[in-house]
């Protein structure tokens, strides 16, 4: 048999993208779907990648799902590629999600509160029963926003008793920046929030399900959940004042835990937090509990759940890391196989040849 | 401040947790080769200045000076991260209550044993072994365990374990934090037993925290009594013991002889 | 090995590729971040074996695929370059040809196979057979820059244990392998000391190109995307893998000679000629192997 396994890879390779692009296209009697519809209709999903991808662009979004067949951990990639060759002009301001132009805003621990409850488009209370009219007639517009007046974070009302610990203080340095120095510990809440910001929605999730089972057991609540429109203002150097460079849809989720109080702080609620872009509320619900389990040091809590591990959760949190790491299992690896082989061959031979000798001689 | 001779000194010490003191200008000597027991019920004070002698805590205030092998003496509190940790592995040991805390509990006993000497440069896979044997001896561990993981060690053994690989690098100076707790009381003599032995017999220096009087008469020349973070009485241990003159030294005394 | 063969094989691939990126950055990589990369290699250079953090970016080729190697490549390649790139020892594997395509279509510089006549070589996984020469640079992509992860998993932890060289750990290892089969088990990713100081994982190299790293002429970078960190050896650094006095260390290669070339002195793969478990030994280093079968031919 002629020696022919090295050879081939460039046909190969040609060959396998040849056979990728026909079948993302699919049957091609059918209309190809364009990434405006992608936009459109499958919104979540484009969330989804806008937040794993840490890039605010739904038509990128959009086309990054088409072209990765609808994988959306293989279309946060595509995104996060194309970011990272972006320049960099500066930082917005923190984005004061107080003002947001809500879609959406629960809150669990009051029945009402300055602003009101608002459920707008949520799955929570729908049947999940597979429709068969859902291609059908298009459906009714909603109904004109009542626009909600001021709605002032719910926290703020259990604020003036003090029952809660308050924002951190603003710090006069910049924040932790992971896509420019990479991670190092301990790692500062900046640093984790930013993690989390990017990190998988089904890890998020698991360990902040964790959390709830008694894996780092806390008692949270959500204080407010909100979706909306922020505005993003950027202050360039050269104009010395802010300006209003655009929307985004953000949503942000602030958990509210019991704390029984440690030796330097009062008995009080705290917080966790989570927030990230698009519509993503089983995302930042998974951030804010990761968050506050990730606290649990700090608040001189007992450790040890994985969900309290900082070094543990910021390491794993990637998709595009852990996607990467996992499948390259996949390359060959015959090289290191082999000597592994010899050295499996040579303890073979050793114990066969002196089966009653001590191994350790 | 350290008298000459002296391997340890520590004056002023203060830590307090919040609003509670756990250590309240608290002074302590230790010379070579002696046995200095600290006693105090739980919440004392005493593991705390057993950490912060052994430097794996800092004080508010007051300073811990120790004399290095070399004769040279330096101050914990300016001591360079490295240097103290090399201190940890080389001249000084630690033995916790709990010996999985310290000991490898997937590596075996004579990996666990060896790995002081590896630290320190060892590079012979026989003398290493030959060593750990004869340490395993040495804590009455029978030598075929050789090969064995920690985790099919009784209790006893487990501390014993420890112990050999503690010693193996001859330390000059050994922490002991309730060394024989959470062991039965025919497990606990004769590991006391062994102790005392050893100790004797290497000239090792301890500083042993425990909260049974009978632990400290059995293997201290020295004692100090701690209670709300202040030593309230110090002295040699028959002495103390027998003669208390605190009024909490008495109490702790009457409560064994009752118990 | 003629004029002519060398120049068939020294070949420019946008050629071979239909669209050069004329919209990225000679080498992918803008000039702010290849800068912030060398200043990471310098330090590298400086502080041998030592993992030097860096702001590792996304590249377009997954983590784990070989974006740290591709980063270091990336940052020290010149329009003048010739570069090869293998992997298991193959400039054809897939993963080789990938690589060798990303730069071919973002840099446009000159590719090739022969060992001697590149003047950068990326690598996963093998040292070329062929003795490397001074002014020639090694790349080697790393999937785990550090070689106590197995032992201790924290970052934190193992970055103070490299602080205070603190190595007992890796001993004891070898001390439990010796102690269970009789040997020392590792035979790839075999921990090296590096001028004395660092210890450092080799990457998943075969225990058997150890030696070729010890006092090598060429400078050998490391880079590792996911984990972010970079580490080097300048040329002729002592680089010694770990062992006791009483049981040092070994090479170790199938005990055959290669069915095509019969070096018997190379690192061999193993081939599955057929489902009875016939099997072949050749090269895994394909440019040494070809080498030596066109000069055994033109003899």
């Amino acid at each position: 048999m002629a020696y022919v396994a090295v050879k081939g890879g460039e046909r190969a390779i040609d060959a396998s993208h040849a056979w990728l692009a026909s079948a993302r296209r699919g049957d091609p009697a059918l209309p190809a779907i364009d990434a405006a519809q992608v936009q459109a209709q499958l919104g979540r999903a484009v969330d989804r990648v806008m937040a794993e991808g840490a890039c605010y662009d739904r038509e990128l979004a959009a086309r990054a799902i088409l072209q990765a067949q609808g994988d959306l951990i293989e279309a946060a990639f595509l995104l996060r590629a194309f970011r990272t060759t972006l320049p960099r002009f500066g930082h917005s301001r923190p984005v004061d999600t107080a003002a947001m132009r809500l879609q959406r805003r629960v809150s669990a621990i009051f029945k009402d509160m300055p602003g009101g409850q608002l459920l707008g488009p949520t799955y929570d209370y729908t049947h999940r029963l597979l429709d068969p009219t859902l291609s059908e007639a298009p459906p009714a517009p909603p109904e004109a926003d009542a626009a909600p007046g001021d709605t002032p974070p719910v926290f703020a009302i259990l604020n003036h008793e003090g029952l809660v610990e308050p924002d951190p203080a603003p710090s006069a340095a910049a924040p932790a920046d992971l896509t420019r120095e990479p991670l190092a510990f301990p790692a500062g809440r900046d640093t984790r929030l930013q993690a989390l910001a990017r990190g998988d929605e089904g890890f998020l999730l698991a360990l902040g399900y964790s959390t709830q089972r008694g894996w780092g057991g806390t008692h949270p609540f959500v204080g407010e959940l909100r979706v909306g429109e922020a505005a993003v203002w950027l202050e360039p150097p050269e104009l010395g004042f802010p300006i209003d460079i655009g929307d985004l849809v953000l949503t942000e989720c602030q958990m509210v835990n019991q704390f029984a109080g440690s030796k330097t702080a009062p008995p009080q609620f705290t917080r966790g937090y989570g927030l990230c872009f698009g519509h993503g509320e089983r995302k930042a619900m998974g951030m804010a509990l990761v968050d506050r389990a990730l606290r649990a040091e700090e608040l001189g809590e007992a450790t040890g759940a994985p969900a309290q591990d900082i070094e543990f959760v910021l390491y794993h949190s990637d998709n595009v890391e852990a996607t990467g790491f996992v499948e390259h299992l996949k390359l060959p690896h015959y090289v290191d196989f082999q000597s592994e082989l010899e050295t499996i061959r040579r303890m073979r031979a050793d114990v066969e040849a002196a089966p009653l000798q001590e191994a350790a001689e | 401040m350290m008298e000459d001779g002296a391997l340890l000194a520590a004056r002023g010490l203060e830590l307090h947790f919040g609003a509670i003191p756990a250590l309240d200008g608290v002074d302590a000597d230790l010379w070579p080769g002696e046995v200095l027991a600290i006693v105090g019920e739980s919440g004392s004070g005493k593991t705390t200045l057993l950490d912060v002698l052994s430097g794996r805590m800092r004080p508010d205030a007051g300073h811990v000076q120790v004399r290095s092998a070399d004769g040279g003496v330096s101050d914990l509190g300016t001591m360079p991260a490295p240097a103290l940790r090399a201190l940890h592995r080389s001249d000084w040991g630690f033995i916790h209550q709990n010996p999985r805390d310290a000991l490898r509990m997937r590596v075996s006993a004579g990996g666990n044993v060896g790995e002081r000497m590896m630290a320190q440069g060892s590079r012979h896979y026989g003398s290493i072994r030959a060593a750990a044997i004869d340490w395993l001896q040495q804590v009455e561990i029978d030598p075929s365990r050789i090969d064995d993981m920690p985790g099919t060690f009784s209790g006893g053994m487990l501390q014993r374990l420890q112990i050999a690989r503690t010693l193996v690098t001859h330390p000059r100076l050994v922490f002991m934090d309730e060394p024989t707790g959470g062991l039965d009381v025919s497990v606990q003599a004769r590991l006391l037993d062994l102790i005392r032995t050893l100790v004797a017999r290497l000239g090792i220096a301890v500083v042993l925290v425990t909260h049974d009087i009978a632990v400290a008469r059995l293997l201290a020349g020295r004692i100090m009594v701690m209670q709300r973070g202040r030593v309230v009485e110090t002295g040699l241990t028959d002495q103390v013991l027998d003669d208390p003159q605190h009024g909490y030294t008495q109490l702790l005394v009457s409560s064994v002889l009752s118990a | 090995m003629t004029e002519d063969t060398m120049t068939d094989d020294t070949m420019t691939e946008d050629t071979m590729t239909d669209d050069t990126m004329t919209d990225y950055t000679f080498a992918y990589l803008d000039e702010q971040t290849k800068r912030m990369i060398r200043r990471a290699l310098l330090k590298a250079v400086a502080i041998p074996g030592h993992q030097v953090p860096f702001g590792s970016r996304e590249m377009p080729l997954p983590y784990g695929w070989g974006t740290g190697g591709i980063q270091v490549t990336a940052s020290i390649l010149g329009r003048d370059d010739v570069l090869k790139v293998i992997d298991q020892g193959a400039d054809d594997t897939t993963n080789a040809v990938s690589i060798r395509r990303f730069f071919a279509r973002t840099a446009g510089v000159a590719t090739t196979t022969h060992t001697a006549d590149a003047t950068i070589i990326q690598t996963r996984h093998r040292i070329p057979e062929h003795p490397l020469h001074e002014g020639q640079i090694l790349v080697f992509q790393v999937p785990m820059p550090e070689p106590m992860s197995k032992l201790q998993p924290s970052r934190a932890e193992t970055r103070r244990m490299h602080a205070m060289a603190e190595y007992g750990l890796m001993h004891v290892k070898l001390y439990e392998d010796i102690t269970r089969y009789g040997h020392i088990a590792t035979s790839y990713d075999y921990p090296v000391m590096v001028h004395g100081r660092y210890l450092m994982s080799p990457s998943p190299i075969p225990a058997f190109d150890n030696p070729k790293l010890h006092r090598s002429a060429a400078l050998q970078l490391f880079g590792a995307g996911r984990e972010k960190r970079i580490y080097a050896i300048p040329p002729h650094t002592d680089v010694v893998s770990l062992d006791f006095d009483d049981h040092p260390f070994r090479a170790i290669r199938a005990p055959h000679a290669c069915a095509l070339c019969n070096d018997a002195t190379t690192y061999l793969d193993e081939v599955v000629t057929d489902d009875r478990g016939t099997r072949m030994y050749v090269c895994s280093d394909t440019d040494h192997c070809t080498t030596r079968v066109a000069a055994q031919e033109a003899a």
